[in-house]
């Protein structure tokens, strides 16, 4: 890692918001850089200095109790009887129709959720601790032997340069309590990070869009793989992309 | 009944989070009186938008609506500049014209930090809080003040880089008198 790139990373560092390999180098990086160093000890002042100094203002006493009896006061005006006639009735038609059935999706839709939730801050964290890829190479076949012996399993691995999607290399990473094999593309200035694991005994899927914190995630299942994808791409490019990989496999 | 029910899960969702509630109000108001006026404004608003509230963790769902009570009433309340959008593409201080010694010396004297962050820009002021005393992520503060964690990382390092700017200074001008 370069001064530059440790100066990047400092606030990060301190913060415990870096993964383990990018932990692991600010810290090789402090051991050879006097001069970075010292800068992380100065940050370490700092935050002494605040978490023993600045004063956390504690609610006067009785805001609590005053707090409690204006809620109470707002609370029974809040919503109008018709409504609450409705939600029940409505909630009735949900039970009858199909609980069982509500229950399953909203399950499923829970841990995917998550899974989302999880792909997104890979994908981030990749970018924030420069660690983007382990493997860099544009070429497929030096991305995929890579992964032989760190994984159970061999990620498909597609090249789509003349579609504007250039394979920029790969690492290992860790999603749904396993290890995935991470795959990264640059599409002009935007990097796409496509996680891919095994799917055993799961039928192939259609593309399933979600949106979080300003990226588009997309997933589905193909040869009896999962495949996210997590970019700030555009929507409709990041389909594309998802396209491609899909018919190359 | 419905009502009363939602009220207590509401309670129990929030209030435990009063003292993280006033102390983020008290330091973007400046006073006791006006901190007490937000956080009472902002659970009767929370409480009007807690059937949007999906479960999960209330203290970041929470603390943006105070957040968000706090400068609605700063911008009704006062001319006050510290609200002003912060222009993003401003480099961090260079933090090697401070001197570590001088930070530390200076630690010694609560007030002169506590005035350091209170001469803060608001949008710098409350990362440094939710960071330093709330103890939280990146990605929950992003949640709070609706900006990427990317900005998150940027503002928390100029405001660290400014703080030990405003405490060297500080203790230079001390020396010298």
């Amino acid at each position: 890692m370069s001064c530059r790139e440790v100066q990047e990373l400092l606030h990060g560092y301190a913060d415990g918001e870096l993964d383990l390999v990018g932990n692991l180098e600010m810290e090789r990086h402090f051991r050879e850089c006097a001069a970075c160093a010292s800068d992380y000890e100065r940050l370490r002042g700092l935050r002494a200095a605040m978490s023993s100094s600045l004063p956390y203002f504690q609610p006067p006493s009785g805001l609590e109790r005053r707090l409690r009896s204006r809620l109470r006061r707002a609370a029974p005006a809040k919503r109008s009887i018709h409504w609450q006639r409705a939600a029940i009735a409505a909630a009735l038609v949900l039970t009858v129709a199909g609980a069982w059935r509500v229950a399953l999706m909203s399950q499923r839709s829970d841990s995917s959720d998550i899974l989302a939730a999880e792909a997104v801050s890979s994908h981030v964290r990749s970018l924030m601790a420069a660690h983007l890829t382990d493997v860099s190479s544009s070429d497929r076949h030096t991305v995929k032997p890579w992964f032989n012996g760190k994984l159970d399993f061999s990620p498909p691995v597609g090249d789509f340069p003349s579609q504007g999607f250039t394979l920029a290399g790969g690492r290992l990473d860790y999603l749904d309590d396993r290890p995935v094999a991470a795959l990264v593309y640059e599409s002009r200035q935007h990097v796409i990070n496509l996680f891919v694991w095994p799917a055993p005994e799961r039928p192939d899927s259609e593309i399933r869009a979600t949106y979080r914190q300003g990226y588009h995630v997309l997933h589905w299942t193909k040869a009896q793989m999962n495949h996210w994808a997590v970019s700030d791409l555009n929507a409709r490019e990041l389909s594309d992309f998802a396209e491609l990989v899909r018919k190359a496999e | 009944m419905a009502d009363k029910a939602e009220l207590v899960a509401f309670e129990q969702a929030v209030l435990p989070h009063l003292g993280a509630a006033f102390n983020l109000a008290r330091w973007l108001t400046g006073n006791d009186h006006d901190a007490e006026d937000v956080v009472q404004e902002s659970y009767l608003r929370a409480l009007r938008f807690f059937s949007g509230f999906r479960g999960g963790n209330s203290r970041p769902w929470l603390l943006a609506i105070v957040r968000n009570t706090c400068y609605t009433w700063l911008r009704r309340n006062r001319m006050d500049d510290s609200t002003a959008e912060l222009d993003e593409d401003m480099p961090a201080m260079d933090s090697a014209s401070s001197n570590p010694e001088a930070v530390l010396l200076s630690a010694a004297r609560r007030d002169l930090v506590q005035r350091a962050l209170e001469d803060l820009p608001a949008a710098l002021r409350e990362i440094v809080i939710l960071r330093e005393m709330e103890g939280m992520s990146y990605k929950e503060i992003a949640e709070v003040t609706a900006v990427p964690i990317g900005t998150v990382m940027s503002r928390l390092a100029r405001a660290r880089a400014r703080l030990q700017q405003l405490l060297a200074g500080a203790n230079s001008e001390e020396a010298r008198a």
